[in-house]
């Protein structure tokens, strides 16, 4: 089977900084594939070249087929990728529902003019809307915290918010930047079961950063180990994390 | 405030349309039993004027997130379209409320499409710069209506920027637009009943808007601009669309007032960068995003200095110091903190939600 | 030969902007806000020397030095009861209204005490014109004063900034606040020196602009405000060379444009070119580039 995301000969500088140089992935339709590498290996560029906030210097980016290099960030999303972000992004001033409910934005649409003359389709498009938001809340188990204005939610369920947000707009793959980051033991076994629910339930192709091992060799099943930018291994999760190289890079000398 | 119902969002709603129209039909019974003074008579129209004013930048300032600073040029570019159309209409559409009906929508429209053109280039910019622009773009606006002479013959219409003899017209012809002196003679069309309709016409743009697909969108721009392009929002479009349809509404208010006054100047007092910052005072004074506390404070911020009138010679020192105290006393984060020590914060509000 | 004039007034004007540019700019460098009320503080000025000589009789030398004294007071004390209470506010709206409020307290007080009517201002400058090419050219003592000044000004603040101790703080307050605090300066007391700079720099060019036009009003400061802060964005605010360069083309622009276009219409050509820079180049001519980080 072809592959959902095919990157190749990727890389960007900022300044005369090569920030990422020649990097290659290749993800198949329901994998869940882990970005590893110590602090400022380049990992969030990546991400941010495969959005689109970024412009590659060189590289292609394929995505189910269709070349997505150079596009912008909403035409990416538009064509199948969603992220979260490292430092959560959520729109805090809006309730829960209305997060998960903007990321619902292009599937489910009216016009302005009937939003602003309550028209029949206004009602019914939004209670459609209500219905899918209420079920992917209910996924992350943020149901009973619908009405809760975003910025009030305990941190652990942010970060949860922000993986429904990015579902809702129905993404081919879906790019998760450090989804562990801040959680205590207990809550990032909570959230690789989510994960995995996620894959099995939603058909979803999933890269995920991470720094958490265990969470890991939990549940990706290949790994790409990134190090100043550069590949340092890639490959099934077991062989990569012994990989003495690999070992090196994170653990020192 | 840490849950928002959706039965609460209606509710509120209703509570704010309903302080119109309770304030509306209270007015009307004073007026109809003369309870009340010439002075307060003649507030009327401009009342509403502001509370349209203040609840359409707070469609930029407090739903799309960004400063703008030019909101009474929008107003200047309403008021002058709408009341040249009314002038050279007058013999044509004798039906005044027809016509007026119609100088509110070319008004308005005249003032989107403004709002949209400066929109374009400069919504990239962001925070103060944005607000500076804007301020510039209100100035010019005022100073290019200072030095437009139009006039009118049965040739048609005849522009200059110099003065009125420049025009060239024939004898039958009329000065409309006369540069500094504005225009006068505009039909006085606007009362009270119809400034309340257009209140209520705002507010149900304004909060349709808001509780809908596109307010969504556009609240996500202003909480996380980079998160909602990466959920597929389109940002340029929606945050034109705020700003237009709040140009737009700026406009609307124009209309009204210039048809509530004989002679229309572009004065520095009333379209000048010293209007944009009142309506925008009102705007943060009754909080930033609440459109029902943009009501209330343009009302009271626009009474207030008449009620002062005894002291006539402080009030304007009064009303600066109010000012400084409000704001000191909603955003100190030390004085935050007091208050909510003694549990003062139900008084004033300054949580960013929609009402 | 005109021309020329029209050249060196715009310079002088530009001057007096770029001294006003610099308060503006100095203080958002730092405390990221736009001070609102700087330019009132410029009447202020104005109004003291007038108080002082025209009306109390005292030497000029005495009325401008108690102008500098009375708006340097009157800059630290602002910050400290406006200002400082909501620096860490969590909308910089709140600041910018709080110094709109300041802005019409000033612009109040003034009106309650000299009132409305427009004062003769009598000019500081004692200089003699200098008539150039057989007296074609006629250079006013008060542009001669102005631009010397402004050059002062700019060479001083350029030295005090990179050559002392507290110009240094001031640099580091404007870079990171918590870093410079770490590092053991006195943030609160930066911020308050340079308020007191700027509201000096400010009693300074409303005496010049006071000169050069001698008109003074309780509204005198807020369009030369609005102006200078053109001037500063312009330029790229934030940054000093960059007030000089702005405020200097933007008051050749206007006079040249009173001069050859339409008096009426100076302004507007003003911020048209201050709206076509920004658009071309978001930051100003100097400006640096923020990139916000994902």
């Amino acid at each position: 089977m072809a592959a959902l995301l095919e990157v190749k000969n990727l890389g960007i500088s900022f300044g005369g900084l090569r920030a990422v140089d020649d990097f290659e992935i290749s993800i198949k339709k329901g994998q869940l594939y882990g970005l590893i590498g110590p602090n400022g290996a380049g990992k969030t560029t990546i991400f941010n070249l495969l959005t689109g906030v970024y412009k590659p210097s060189e590289g292609v980016i394929m995505l189910d087929g269709e070349n997505i290099t150079g596009l912008k960030t909403i035409e990416i999303n538009k064509a199948g990728i969603a992220r979260t972000f490292q430092n959560i992004r959520l729109f805090k001033d809006l309730s829960v529902i209305d997060n998960v409910k903007a990321g619902l934005h292009n599937h489910y649409k009216y016009t302005t003019l009937e939003g602003v003359l309550r028209l029949p389709s206004y009602f019914k498009t939004e209670k459609a809307m209500t219905q899918r938001a209420m079920e992917l809340l209910k996924v992350f188990e943020l149901d009973q915290e619908a009405e809760y204005l975003a910025a009030n939610l305990p941190y652990g369920k942010q970060r949860k918010l922000e993986i429904a947000r990015a579902l809702a707009t129905e993404p081919k793959l879906l790019l998760l930047d450090e989804p562990a980051a801040g959680m205590n033991p207990n809550e990032t076994m909570e959230l690789m079961e989510t994960i995995r629910f996620v894959r099995d339930n939603f058909d979803m192709t999933i890269l995920l950063i991470e720094h958490d091992m265990k969470l890991v060799s939990g549940i990706c099943e290949e790994l790409t180990v990134l190090n100043f930018g550069r590949i340092l291994a890639q490959g099934e999760t077991a062989g990569v994390l012994n990989d003495p190289q690999v070992i090196t890079a994170y653990l020192g000398e | 405030m840490k849950k928002m119902k959706i039965n609460k969002k209606t509710k509120d709603n209703i509570i704010t349309y309903g302080i119109v129209l309770v304030a509306y039909i209270v007015m009307e019974l004073l007026i109809n039993t003369g309870h009340i003074s010439s002075l307060m008579q003649g507030l009327l129209v401009p009342l509403c004027v502001y509370v349209i004013l203040a609840v359409s930048l707070n469609l930029t300032v407090g739903i799309l997130g960004e400063l703008s600073l030019g909101h009474a040029g929008f107003m200047c570019v309403g008021a002058f379209t709408g009341a040249f159309f009314s002038k050279c209409t007058q013999n044509a559409i004798p039906a005044d409320l027809l016509r007026f009906i119609l100088a509110i929508i070319i008004g308005a429209i005249a003032a989107g499409i403004v709002g949209f053109l400066i929109g374009m280039p400069v919504l990239r910019l962001r925070g103060d710069y944005l607000a500076i622009v804007t301020l510039a773009f209100g100035e010019i606006i005022k100073n290019i209506i200072n030095v437009l002479y139009v006039g009118k013959d049965s040739d048609g219409f005849h522009f200059s920027l110099k003065d009125s003899l420049s025009l060239g017209l024939k004898e039958d012809g009329e000065v409309i637009i006369n540069g500094a002196q504005g225009i006068t003679g505009t039909p006085k069309d606007s009362t009270f009943t119809i400034g309340i309709i257009l209140i209520v016409l705002t507010l149900i743009i304004v909060l349709n808007l808001i509780h809908s697909r596109d307010g969504r969108a556009i609240m996500s721009i202003r909480d996380n601009l980079i998160a909602a392009e990466s959920i597929g929002i389109n940002i340029t479009k929606y945050k034109l669309m705020a700003f237009s349809v709040s140009a737009a509404l700026a406009g609307m208010a124009g209309v009204l007032y210039a048809h509530n006054l004989n002679s229309l100047m572009a004065t520095p007092k009333n379209f000048g960068y010293n209007m944009s910052i009142m309506i925008l005072v009102f705007v943060v004074l009754g909080g930033i995003g609440n459109i029902r506390g943009s009501i209330i404070s343009a009302v009271i911020l626009t009474l207030l200095p008449e009620l002062l009138r005894g002291l006539s010679n402080y009030r304007m020192l009064i009303y600066s110091v109010i000012l400084i105290v409000m704001m000191l006393f909603n955003w100190s984060p030390k004085l935050i903190n007091l208050r909510e020590k003694y549990s003062f914060k139900r008084l004033f509000k300054k949580t960013r939600e929609v009402q | 030969m005109s021309f020329i004039s029209y050249l060196i007034n715009g310079i002088s004007l530009g001057s007096v902007y770029a001294i006003i540019a610099l308060g503006y700019t100095m203080v958002y460098g730092i405390a990221k806000m736009l001070n609102f009320a700087h330019g009132d503080v410029i009447m202020v000025g104005g109004f003291t020397v007038f108080f002082a000589v025209s009306m109390q009789g005292l030497p000029t030398a005495v009325g401008i030095l108690l102008s500098v004294v009375l708006c340097t007071l009157l800059g630290i004390t602002i910050e400290y009861i406006a200002y400082r209470p909501l620096r860490q506010a969590a909308s910089s709206l709140a600041v910018l209204i709080t110094a709109i409020g300041v802005s019409y307290f000033l612009q109040n007080m003034a009106l309650l005490i000299f009132g409305a009517n427009t004062k003769a201002f009598t000019s500081v400058v004692t200089l003699p014109a200098i008539k150039l090419a057989e007296g074609q050219i006629i250079i006013s003592g008060e542009t001669i004063v102005t631009i010397i000044s402004c050059i002062i000004i700019m060479t001083g603040l350029t030295l005090f900034i990179n050559k002392t101790k507290a110009g240094q703080a001031m640099l580091a307050v404007s870079e990171d606040k918590g870093a410079a605090q770490l590092m053991g300066i006195n943030v609160n007391g930066t911020i308050s020196l340079t308020f007191a700079i700027g509201s000096a720099l400010a009693a300074i060019a409303g005496m010049l602009l006071c000169s050069a036009y001698p008109s003074l009003t309780p509204y005198t400061g807020s369009m030369p405000g609005i102006k200078a802060f053109v001037a500063a964005v312009f330029g790229g605010i934030g940054s000093i060379p960059g007030a000089l360069i702005g405020g200097v083309i933007l008051g050749i622009i206007e006079i040249l444009s009173k001069a050859y276009i339409s008096s009426q219409l100076a302004d507007a050509i003003v911020f048209m070119v201050l709206i076509i820079v920004l658009l071309v180049k978001p930051t100003g001519i100097l400006g640096k580039k923020i990139q916000e980080k994902v």
